[in-house]
């Protein structure tokens, strides 16, 4: 540590002063590229049964190659439930990080997150309805679970929108107030109906989608949360210095050429729709959103154009780490991952932010 | 590039706040705004650097209306210093400044050669050569504003905006930064609490009174013991500096103007 902070002493330049910030974003992939790779194979050996790695590749090459599954292996488990859950836990935490980067951008604060405009409340409620009011309820709209989640967030999406955009439109207290208000609202709603929930089975299932999980993975659900987050992160990274110049304050992204509302509006819908994604699929999983976007920029600093795709590859490690822990911390149950991430994520922020604040 | 405003009127939630304003700064002139609180100082120059739309009259840049520009058009030749102090997002100086090629690049386009020279060239007309790394959030106040100024610079504007630059400065760094303002030889528009300041770096002043321009000329016409009890409310005499020779306003700080 002491040694490379010298050499960056000596060698500071112009051209070695660009390249500090990038460096470390170079670093920071170099390293957490392989990471998850290691994460998603450990995520699919490690289990209430263990899969040997040898198993693993084959049963992974059999299903890539649309092979049948050997009969006495462990190949349906690693193959059906194992590699899309590891697959859409990275897609989940990626698309996490993502989200609260632009959202904290957008309401020019730091303590944003993905759920704070609402948008997971209106889902919410939408899957709780779809539980306790039973497939009588889904049925009539024909939705499923995720659908009837999407529809909700939508849903809140549009009152939200309502709100934010008038009196001069879209100024970050007006999305705040509108998510935090239409939110609890929402929530309110959500809250009744787990009251009214039919037995404990149900109440459970309400739960577990509310404190977020990934026990729904499937491949054909994969798709759509990976497209999202790919077109996601092509358009915020399109607008990742617009982002940078609105960290300073509407009148200087104003000045910078940066047309100021619109490009809010514009995030509001990028960022709304990825949530309402992101929740229909796994429910509201806490905490990834606010500390993902912290802890990349303390290693490759601020600026949009390195931190988004940082944040979404550390976003997705995070979440495979975190849903193996949900997993396998205790035999015979599986924690929901909103848990995990809260005992694990809030200590992580709290031990960086004060090794920060030694350093400063 | 000269820039001048003509007939400016600006309501803000249907309140007229600004009304008939006109003023002027000749090509590479300095140009100040000084009037009392809510006079309609920065509202003037918030439509200038396009964060107001105004609701009648044009600001001109060269003779083009800059309305007829698009916004990125229009930053490649305004450049502007807000009163907003922005937020602590872990931006480092160089980062800061490198913002104002802003409206130089096209989305996904990286830092190229010119971009890094007009930065680093930016840093160094500040005095900020080695300071690209530091956190721009750990920086004193002066040295803030100076990143500031750098990265308004490091835009290569044609006309430059600030809107009380010196607020909370201690006199050292205010003078610092008149100083570096001074030596751009840019034209510019300068919104100004302090008078003396403004008489001796302004060019030109414009005096706003209740969001109307009620004088204009050089400081030494403008700034009479009339106007500043008028204006501002004060009574003053105005003398001359004993070392540069600008007027100089010694303001009667134990009663108002009339008492």
């Amino acid at each position: 540590m002491t040694a490379t902070a010298a050499v960056g002493q000596e060698s500071e330049g112009p051209v070695r002063e660009r390249e500090h910030g990038a460096a470390a974003a170079r670093w920071a992939c170099a390293v957490l590229a392989p990471a998850l790779l290691l994460a998603l194979t450990a995520s699919v050996c490690l289990g209430s049964s263990q899969v040997p790695l040898g198993e693993v590749w084959s049963a992974v090459a059999r299903g890539v190659s649309g092979g049948d599954p050997v009969p006495g292996t462990q190949d349906l488990i690693v193959w059906q439930l194992r590699v899309p859950r590891a697959l859409l836990a990275a897609v989940v935490g990626a698309g996490l990080g993502l989200v609260g980067t632009a959202v904290q951008a957008l309401v020019r604060n730091p303590l944003a997150d993905p759920y704070l405009l609402g948008i997971s409340s209106g889902a919410s409620l939408g899957a709780v309805a779809a539980i306790v009011l039973g497939a009588g309820a889904g049925g009539l709209l024909g939705l499923g679970l995720s659908s009837a989640a999407f529809a909700g967030a939508l849903a809140s999406f549009a009152l939200v929108w309502a709100m934010a955009r008038r009196g001069g439109g879209f100024s970050p207290l007006r999305l705040v107030l509108a998510g935090v208000g239409i939110g609890q609202f929402l929530s309110g709603f959500t809250h009744y109906l787990v009251l009214q929930a039919g037995d404990d089975q149900q109440t459970h299932g309400v739960l577990f989608w509310l404190m977020g999980s990934l026990g729904g993975a499937q491949w054909s659900g994969l798709a759509l949360p990976a497209a999202a987050v790919l077109l996601g992160l092509a358009a915020l990274l399109a607008r990742a210095r617009a982002l940078n110049a609105l960290l300073m304050g509407d009148e200087t992204a104003a000045s910078l050429g940066v047309e100021v509302t619109r490009l809010r509006r514009e995030l509001f819908v990028v960022t709304s729709v990825l949530t309402g994604v992101l929740v229909s699929v796994s429910g509201a999983i806490g905490f990834v959103g606010l500390m993902v976007p912290h802890a990349c920029r303390m290693v490759v600093g601020g600026d949009h154009r390195r931190l988004l795709p940082v944040a979404a590859l550390f976003g997705a490690v995070l979440l495979v780490v975190v849903d193996l822990v949900a997993r396998t911390a205790l035999p015979d149950q599986e924690l929901p991952v909103g848990v995990v991430t809260a005992l694990i994520g809030a200590p992580t922020l709290l031990y960086l932010l004060d090794q920060r604040l030694e350093k400063a | 590039m000269r820039i001048a405003i003509e007939d400016l009127d600006v309501a803000l939630s249907g309140r007229t706040v600004v009304s008939g304003v006109g003023l002027v700064a000749e090509d590479g002139e300095i140009a100040g705004l000084v009037g009392p609180n809510g006079s309609g100082k920065s509202t003037v120059l918030r439509t200038v650097y396009r964060h107001l739309r105004p609701h009648a009259g044009r600001v001109l840049l060269g003779g083009a209306d800059i309305r007829s520009l698009t916004a990125v058009q229009s930053a490649r030749q305004v450049a502007a210093l807000p009163q907003e102090r922005g937020s602590d997002f872990e931006l480092s100086v160089r980062e800061i400044v490198a913002m104002g090629r802003t409206p130089y690049k096209r989305a996904f386009a990286g830092e190229d050669r010119t971009d890094t020279e007009r930065v680093t060239a930016a840093l160094a007309q500040v005095g900020m050569a080695g300071a690209g790394r530091r956190r721009f959030s750990a920086l004193s106040g002066g040295e803030r504003q100076r990143v500031l100024l750098a990265r308004a610079l490091a835009q290569d504007p044609k006309v430059l905006v600030l809107d009380e630059p010196t607020n909370h400065l201690d006199v050292r760094h205010q003078v610092e930064l008149l100083t570096l303002l001074r030596a751009q030889r840019r034209t510019t528009l300068l919104a100004l609490h302090d008078l003396n300041a403004a008489a001796s770096v302004c060019d030109r002043l414009h005096v706003l009174h209740d969001g109307s321009v009620v004088a204009s000329g050089t400081p030494r016409e403008v700034l009479t013991p009339e106007l500043l009890a008028e204006v501002f409310g004060v009574r003053a005499a105005v003398v001359e500096h004993p070392l540069t020779g600008d007027p100089l306003i010694a303001f009667d700080h134990r009663a108002p103007a009339g008492v």
